[in-house]
């Protein structure tokens, strides 16, 4: 970890880093006890390209907002200071069982807690040890960061979409990414911002027998991938506030895995940025549309994040 | 009081919160719900059933549906919302035999289903609370069933009659047990447990017409009204767990109905309800929705092939609603599982109509329920060949074929096609040709006779049938 300075801390880059099990089951990873031969290549080399990308940071902490930790009251945050399990996905067990071994950077997870209830939110530190941590975070965070080597302080992802509506769900991801871009500047880190989102989210309700086989792969309907590629142009073009007035519509129609809210927390975090995101890659997987996306202040004359 | 003729002696339906389990002393509403369970505990260890079948409307599948198979499975939880409640060590059995013959009868009836026993696989909070509440210390294995994200009416229905099927043939009794809310609307926040109360006037008034309703022991009305109750109100999943429930138990409504909590958690309503089959109560109640035996797939508007209507939502703002038309109908076919014949071994189904031909299965000579094979196998467990008789087995199979086609509405009279598969045609097939010039001779189909290496079980012949559906001539 780079020496922290409190008050100076900053948020370094964002990534939206989808988080399908099946590309760490293709990557074998020594902690996966599963095995594969091959597959979802296009999204993996976006990941690679995604670290190449990241390597020019020093980066002290990941921060990851995963939808596969739902709660639905408030927001929870990680806390504890180590965590060490067996994460065995419920959907795709016979993929993933992926041997995890994790600290927390306990501190900023606090202030997260912190901030957030001085903004008005609903937040709760989870600090039980025996804790599971959810497979949308050890995906993400393995898939950006396979060493293992940084701390992590992960999210929970609220019900709020569930239990008013899309626009209120936004706002308040927004209010939470911005908690959370004071709570890294109060802290002294330089934070990687993980928003562990896929784009359209419909799948497939059947899996090939060889699960990595590619011939049966592909995007679920034309709708949703019309709309992926709307939303990725607008990423690409800078054009966040837009994207995000969209965002209700794009949840709706195309399924959007977006309505857990980690793409807008993140977008939240680094103060809705107006320069172009650099496309690592797009790729489906079960028929779900997923985009490796980097956001890089530093490329952008630091960026107001 | 006369039980209708069900294997489920009791159907249950108990809240997914854990409250009553880590912290019953909290309010004088969880501490109800504690009580709801403790009588309801009481309830099974007097029914002394074989199994639990239960359904967890809190474990979400997206393919198909998953089926707890572990037998010795032992973990630490911790819920994912409620973790400074404590953790929930446990350590249960499943009947991995019935959940495979479930996932079995499931794939038949035309469902994606699967077994899942990884070591360390999560059971939900649902299921861990209602499992340490009504069963811990009594040996009493479980079969779980998940929730699928995008199984609606006939999905469930299909599913419960696939658990009924394979409880039917397994022997065993069983209590089968809803896990899940009534309403499911937390509150955005954590309210201190004595201020708790079902989060909105609508979910609790609805949920207490619900109630009314299983007091009465009308369970299959709550399951029809089930969808008029997501409208109203913010259902736990749909109630999804009712329709699993209802199905599983018959379908009906005589039952003696016993509301044993009622009580808020977190803004959530949950009940523990009791349902005892009892032919003297409520009786001869309407219900009338599709009852369906076989599942076709759902009308799955958003698939681009077969014809389907593609629901394609527009990018441009402001985006107008994904529009959409209803698909063409399935063709006139119908898949057909006889109870009378051998359990398939693979996801098949006995039969398929369409039109007016109905197209079998490869039928070997198994015996439906025991798997034994009449004439003797054609070989041992350890693969070593042993001595059989092809006409006992040709026989056999020719029975089979004959209660398929019955099951069907047809009869072996109406055989039009047949291919016939034997592992050894030069000691057979004299044997094989004279009972079936016997048996099939006089109804004159077209024959086909082929010799090949091996068939998935120890058995030395198959047929491959064509017929014509419909009654007998």
């Amino acid at each position: 970890m780079s020496s922290t300075k409190p008050g100076q801390g900053r948020i370094v880059a964002g990534a939206l880093a989808p988080h399908p099990p099946h590309l760490v089951y293709a990557e074998n990873p020594p902690q996966n006890e599963p095995t594969a031969e091959c597959g979802w290549e296009v999204l993996r080399w976006g990941y690679e390209r995604l670290r190449k990308s990241l390597e020019e940071h020093e980066i002290d902490v990941i921060i990851v907002h995963s939808p596969h930790w739902r709660t639905e009251q408030g927001n929870h945050v990680l806390a504890a200071p180590h965590f060490k399990s067996l994460s065995v996905d419920p959907i795709f067990p016979n993929l993933f069982r992926f041997h995890y071994d994790l600290r927390c950077d306990v501190e900023l997870a606090e202030a997260i807690v912190a901030e957030g209830a001085a903004a008005g939110l609903s937040m709760k530190a989870m600090r039980n040890p025996r804790f599971r941590v959810d497979y949308g975070t050890i995906t993400s965070c393995h898939l950006a960061r396979p060493a293992w080597d940084l701390p992590i302080v992960a999210i929970s992802s609220n019900r709020t979409y569930w239990r008013f509506n899309n626009d209120v769900g936004d706002a308040e991801m927004l209010d939470l990414g911005a908690a959370t871009r004071r709570a890294v500047e109060k802290t002294g880190r330089k934070a990687l911002l993980l928003a562990s989102n896929s784009l359209s989210h419909r799948h497939f309700t059947a899996e090939p027998e060889t699960p990595e086989d590619m011939s049966q792969e592909r995007v679920y309907h034309h709708g949703q991938y019309m709309w992926d590629m709307h939303m990725i142009n607008l990423m690409k073009t800078g054009q966040v506030r837009r994207l995000l007035a969209e965002m209700p519509d794009f949840i709706e129609h195309a399924t959007s895995e977006c309505k857990e809210g980690s793409l807008t927390w993140m977008l939240g975090a680094l103060g809705l940025p107006e320069y172009p995101a650099e496309v690592h890659a797009y790729g489906t997987v079960i028929g779900t549309g997923n985009a490796v996306v980097e956001w890089n202040p530093s490329r952008h004359g630091g960026g107001p994040a | 009081m006369s039980p209708p003729d069900n294997a489920v002696q009791l159907a249950l339906i108990v809240p997914r919160m854990p409250h009553p389990l880590l912290c019953p002393d909290a309010s004088p509403a969880y501490a109800a719900l504690a009580a709801g369970y403790a009588a309801a505990r009481a309830r099974i260890i007097a029914a002394k059933p074989d199994v639990l079948l239960i359904y967890s409307s809190g474990w979400a599948s997206v393919i198909g549906h998953q089926i707890q198979a572990n037998p010795d499975a032992k973990w630490t939880h911790v819920d994912p919302e409620f973790h400074e409640l404590g953790a929930m060590p446990y350590h249960v059995h499943m009947d991995a035999e019935l959940g495979a013959a479930w996932r079995d009868a499931a794939l038949v009836r035309g469902l994606q289903a699967r077994t899942v026993s990884y070591q360390g696989f999560p059971f939900d909070t649902g299921s861990i609370v209602a499992l340490k509440l009504l069963t811990e210390g009594l040996d009493i294995p479980a079969s779980i069933v998940s929730s699928n994200m995008y199984a609606d009416r006939a999905e469930t229905v299909v599913l419960g009659k696939a658990a009924g099927e394979a409880l039917a043939a397994s022997g065993k009794r069983a209590v089968a047990i809803a896990v899940t809310n009534l309403s499911h609307w937390l509150h955005p926040r954590p309210v201190p447990p004595a201020e708790d109360r079902v989060s909105s006037r609508q979910d609790d008034e609805w949920n207490r017409k619900l109630l009314e309703l299983l007091g009465q022991g009308r369970l299959e009305d709550v399951s029809q009204l089930a969808r008029t109750f997501t409208h109203q109100a913010h259902a736990d999943n749909k109630l999804k767990a009712i329709w699993w429930l209802a199905t599983v138990a018959g379908a009906h409504n005589r039952y003696q109905g016993d509301v044993l909590a009622y009580g808020p958690v977190q803004g959530a309503g949950c009940a523990v309800v009791a349902l005892t089959p009892d032919d003297t109560t409520a009786a001869n109640l309407e219900f009338d929705e599709d009852d369906v035996e076989v599942f076709h797939g759902d009308r799955n508007v958003l698939a681009t092939s077969t014809g389907d209507t593609v629901a394609t939502p527009s990018p441009r703002p402001p985006a107008s609603p994904p529009s959409s038309v209803a698909p063409a109908p399935q063709q006139d076919r119908v898949d057909v599982a006889a109870d009378q014949a051998p359990r398939p071994v693979g996801a098949y189904p006995h039969a398929r109509r369409v039109g007016e031909l109905l197209y079998l299965s490869g039928v070997g000579p198994r015996q439906a329920g025991t798997d034994a094979i009449p004439g003797g196998p054609i070989r041992d467990g350890d693969g070593q060949p042993l001595d059989y008789d092809i006409r006992a087995q040709t026989r056999a199979v020719i029975e089979n074929v004959r209660k398929i086609l019955e099951a069907s509405g047809s009869s072996l009279d109406r055989v039009l096609d047949v291919t016939s598969f034997l592992v050894d045609m030069d000691r057979d097939f004299a044997g094989y040709n004279e009972v079936y010039a016997e048996l099939l001779g006089p109804v004159g189909p077209t024959r086909t006779t082929l010799a090949i290496r091996a068939l998935p079980t120890p058995i030395a012949v198959e047929l491959k049938v064509i017929a014509a559906a419909g009654p007998a001539r």
